[in-house]
Parts: structure tokens; C-alpha cells; sequence
């Protein structure tokens, strides 16, 4: 078991894992930059370190200051959280050479799944559906010709060292891609030094669903899926789980491919497999897998009962898998919304300041995990994550009508928050009947985020 | 003398890019519109233009430094 963490992270998710480590008896230290002297985590930490001014580049991001504070500490072990310093195979290779242990997967796993043509091939070999495409790079486009047999149109070139949406572009006829092609290539050379390209098929209206894995390098299991289409950005803002678009065989299926995935990496600790799922073909495709604890986490240990981060942290201290995939039973339906410091009816503009008061909601089923507390000022250098509501319930009808009474109930006081986009959506006809797609709350917005009135309490 | 403050609390930023030439350098003209900065708030990038015409920009703030809102990042003649 591991005796001493440091958690290189701040906010609600360094909250998070001191409370799971100390629940363990696992001492703690919190590391801080000089913008969150006053946060939680330094608070409930067992010990905490200065390493660095506000910029996260000069601390959270800061591999040098984070290892020296491991050391003068006594530390043996290192979180990553999620963001920042997690799924930096550098990082894990680091902390292994200063002999501490990396919460998470080895520097193999996090690079392999990091690449995203290695992922796509790691996930191929693990017969797990892929979107039809080039297996890896094409060659010139004589090659990528050959490649449209397997996609169809409309086809999208993607440069290979490209990465958050840069270096994409999309083609829907044989003309368009004739012209498209040599550009992309000429392109990605230019802005990557690298002209490699590869081919996908173009999934139009999908659902992101993702599976939430377990492994402890030699064995794996799953916990269920999570849906979470609602995005805005390519930022989830509603999960929830199960995802009610699935049948049963399906759901199996996908779970299934996850945990060969996670097998075959050899995956150690806390991982999440995701995948588009095309309701009209009925089919599910792998696009990618976060080597870490996700935001969403909760959402699976409502309905699995799990504590995922504990489970980690088990692992990391050298324990085998401890649950049976029989003994993951997944009960009743669970929703997160993320209530972040933006004004939705003014494009989401992010508002940090000074919590003037706070009414967390409680009762039945509500879980409430964050960083605030009546009188801390929510630095502007970092995300707006502010809280995640979490609530379970028999049904997901019921699931709804409680996240309404908790929205109601939470109170964040001096701050413009992402509160009325949800109470709009419980309301909303479409996320009732569970019909929407991971492009859906964009176009919603349009029509409604002028109505998600700003409540600026006193 | 005038001072050019910002509009938000955040990190300021003088290029676009770190390796991208600043905005404006110490000595330039501005003029009404321009930008002389960038100031990142909770991930999001908003451009800091002046509200002045001016000559000599002397910048008060540093690179990545933080600001909070209303600090002076330059004053110009």
C-alpha cells in the first residue's frame, strides 16, 4: 500500500483524491501555485508545498518543482489528477526514475494510446471497431484512393501530427477529395514538419459513449458505459450512465472491446475507452483512450458503487484487481452536469470572482463534488470547473426530476454560473426522450442560450 | 500620459503565440484599435485593444505575468 501521495493537481479533482487516499490512510500533500494559497485542497491536505507563481506552466506543469516537492516531502507516490501532468508518458517515465510511483499506466500505455494512429492500430489488433479508414498513414494518393473503397464520402484527411481539431479536412465527392488531398498534405508539412496523413469515414450523427475500465497491468475489467453526447465545444457538459441507446447485446460488445483493449496495452489502473455509436447502423467505433481519471468518473461509481479512484490507488500500491467482473453490477441511472463559472446567455464568458455564499444541495442521491466554500475567490488562471453535480436514481425519469431538485437547491452566490443551461435542459423535450447527438446542444443553443438568464445572486 | 488597463482579471500575454514576435514593443506608436495584448481567462483568450492614440509604449507587465482586472499593462505619450 502506498504510504505517502503527492497530488499534482489542484481543484476539484486534488480535492478528490486527498479525500480518497486519506479515506485509505494514505498521508497526503497537496501541492499549490501562489494563486491557490487558499484552496481546498491545500486546506484538507495532510501537508502542502509552494511550487510555483500563478502560471500553470511554472507549477502545475512544472515536472522539476512537482518532483522536487516529492522529495523534501517523503512522498512515494504521485497522482496526476486529470489535464496537466496526466497522460505525460515523460512524466511517468520521470517519476519511475525518481522512484516514486505514477498513479496510472506505465509510459508505454500512456504513449501508445497518445499516438493516435498507434491507438487506432493497438485497438484494431484488439478487434476492436475502428472507424473505417487508412490503417495508418497512406502513402500518396494513389493508396488513399484505394482507401475510399473502405470509407465512402464524405471522407475525412486528417494529418497525423495534428491534434484538437487542427489539420482536418473533409472531402464529399472524388473531385473534392482530388483537390482536397494534396493540399491537406501540403498543409500538415507546413504547419507539423510532417506531411503524414490518414483517412476516416465521416460519422455524421453519433453518440459519445465511453467505457470506464479497471486493470492492474495483467488483468482488466469494466465498470459500464458512460453517455455523453451533450457537448459544446467538444467539451462534455451532461454525462450520464447507463446510456439508454443501447441494447443489451450491444452494450456487452462494447464493454467487452474495451477490456481487450485494456488487456492488450497492458493497462494499469483507472482508464476510460471512448467510442462514437451510429444509432442508425447500430454499430459503435473506437476513437480514443484517456490513459487517466476523467472528469466523469462519478457518474460510473454512482451506479457501480465502485470508488474508482481508491481502486487506483490500490493498484498503484502493488494490489491485484480486486473486483470480479461478476460483482460489477451497474443499479439505477446516474447524471453529472458540470457547473462551471460562465455566463451561458453571453457565449459561455468565463467569470471567475469571489463566492459570497454558497447552499450546497444534499438529500437521497445527491452527490456534490467540489472545491468551493463560502468566501474563496475562484482564481482566473486556471479552468472554470466549479462543482459536478452528481445524481442517482431507480429510473432515469427519476434521475432527471432529482437533478432539477438539487439544481434548485444549489446556491453559488457572486458568481454566473452554467446552472440555467441545465435547468433549460431537464426541461427540454429532446434530452427527456433521450434523442440527442454529440452536435445536438450546439444547435440547441443557438435558438436558446439568449433565455439562459444570468442569476448574479447578491 | 495615459494608461492602458485591463479589461479582466487573468495571465497577460504579449504574442499571440510564445514564438511569435509581441504585439507591440517597447518604444512603438499605438493607435485606437490596436492590439497590444492578449489576457487568458479560465482557458478562454481575450485581446486587449487600446483605447487611446499614443506614442512611446512602456510596457508596466511582464510576459505571463498575472493581472487582475483593471491593473496597468502599459502607459503611452
Amino acid at each position: 500500500m502506498l504510504k505517502k501521495l503527492l497530488v499534482a493537481n489542484r481543484g476539484e479533482i486534488a480535492v478528490r483524491v486527498i479525500r480518497a487516499a486519506q479515506d485509505l490512510g494514505i498521508a497526503t500533500v497537496a501541492v499549490y501555485s501562489e494563486a491557490d494559497r487558499d484552496s481546498l485542497h491545500v486546506q484538507i491536505a495532510d501537508e502542502a508545498v509552494l511550487i510555483g507563481p500563478p502560471a500553470a506552466r511554472k507549477s502545475y506543469l512544472d515536472q522539476a518543482a512537482i518532483l522536487r516537492a516529492a522529495e523534501e516531502t517523503g512522498a512515494d507516490s504521485i497522482h496526476p489528477g486529470y489535464g496537466f501532468l496526466a497522460e505525460n508518458a515523460a512524466f511517468a517515465e520521470a517519476c519511475a526514475t525518481a522512484g516514486l510511483v505514477f498513479v496510472g499506466p506505465s509510459a508505454e500505455a500512456i504513449r501508445t494510446m497518445g499516438d493516435k494512429v498507434a491507438a487506432r492500430s493497438a485497438a484494431h489488433a484488439a478487434g476492436v471497431p475502428v472507424v473505417p479508414g487508412s490503417m495508418g498513414r497512406v502513402a500518396d494518393i494513389e493508396a488513399a484512393r484505394l482507401v475510399l473503397q473502405e470509407t465512402g464520402f464524405p471522407v475525412m484527411i486528417k494529418a497525423a501530427a495534428g491534434g484538437g481539431g487542427r489539420g482536418i479536412r473533409i472531402a464529399s465527392d472524388l473531385a473534392g477529395f482530388e483537390t482536397a488531398f494534396p493540399q491537406a498534405a501540403a498543409e500538415a508539412l507546413a504547419a507539423f514538419g510532417d506531411g503524414g496523413l490518414y483517412m476516416e469515414r465521416v460519422i455524421g450523427k453519433a453518440r459519445h459513449i465511453e467505457v470506464q475500465v479497471l486493470g492492474d497491468g495483467r488483468d482488466a475489467v469494466h465498470c459500464w458505459e458512460r453517455e455523453c453526447s451533450l457537448q459544446r465545444r467538444r467539451q462534455k457538459v451532461w454525462e450520464e450512465a447507463p446510456s439508454r441507446a443501447l441494447s443489451d447485446r450491444v452494450r456487452d460488445e462494447l464493454c467487452q472491446s474495451a477490456v481487450r483493449l485494456a488487456r492488450a496495452v497492458g493497462y494499469s489502473g483507472a482508464g476510460t475507452v471512448e467510442y462514437l455509436y451510429d444509432d442508425e447502423a447500430d454499430r459503435f467505433y473506437f476513437i480514443e483512450m484517456n490513459t487517466r481519471i476523467q472528469v466523469e468518473h462519478p457518474v460510473t461509481e454512482m451506479i457501480t458503487g465502485v470508488d474508482l479512484v481508491a481502486e487506483g490507488l490500490r493498484i498503484a500500491g502493488g494490489e491485484p484487481l480486486r473486483l470480479r467482473q461478476s460483482a460489477i453490477e451497474a443499479r439505477g441511472h446516474a447524471i453529472e452536469v458540470r457547473l462551471n463559472a460562465e455566463d451561458p446567455s453571453r457565449d459561455f464568458a468565463p467569470f471567475p470572482g469571489t463566492v459570497t455564499g454558497l447552499r450546497v444541495p444534499g438529500g437521497p442521491g445527491v452527490r456534490f463534488e467540489s472545491m468551493l466554500y463560502a468566501g474563496y475567490t475562484v482564481p482566473p488562471f486556471y479552468d472554470s470547473l466549479l462543482a459536478k453535480l452528481v445524481v442517482h436514481a431507480e429510473t432515469r425519469e427519476a434521475a432527471i426530476a432529482r437533478l432539477v431538485r438539487a439544481l434548485r437547491e444549489t446556491r453559488i452566490d457572486g458568481l454566473r454560473t452554467t446552472r440555467p443551461l441545465f435547468l433549460a435542459l431537464a426541461e427540454d423535450a429532446s434530452v427527456q426522450a433521450g434523442a440527442v447527438h454529440t452536435r445536438w446542444l450546439e444547435g440547441w443553443l443557438e435558438t436558446h442560450a439568449a433565455r439562459l438568464l444570468p442569476e448574479l445572486e447578491p | 500620459m495615459a494608461q492602458l488597463l485591463s479589461p479582466l482579471p487573468g495571465t497577460f500575454y504579449r504574442a499571440s503565440a510564445p514564438d511569435q514576435p509581441p504585439f507591440k514593443a517597447d518604444g512603438d506608436a499605438v493607435a485606437v484599435g490596436d492590439v497590444i495584448g492578449l489576457v487568458e481567462v479560465m482557458k478562454s483568450f481575450h485581446e486587449v485593444r487600446a483605447e487611446v492614440d499614443g506614442a512611446n509604449i512602456r510596457f508596466a507587465c511582464d510576459n505571463e505575468e498575472p493581472v487582475m482586472a483593471g491593473a496597468v499593462l502599459a502607459e503611452v505619450d
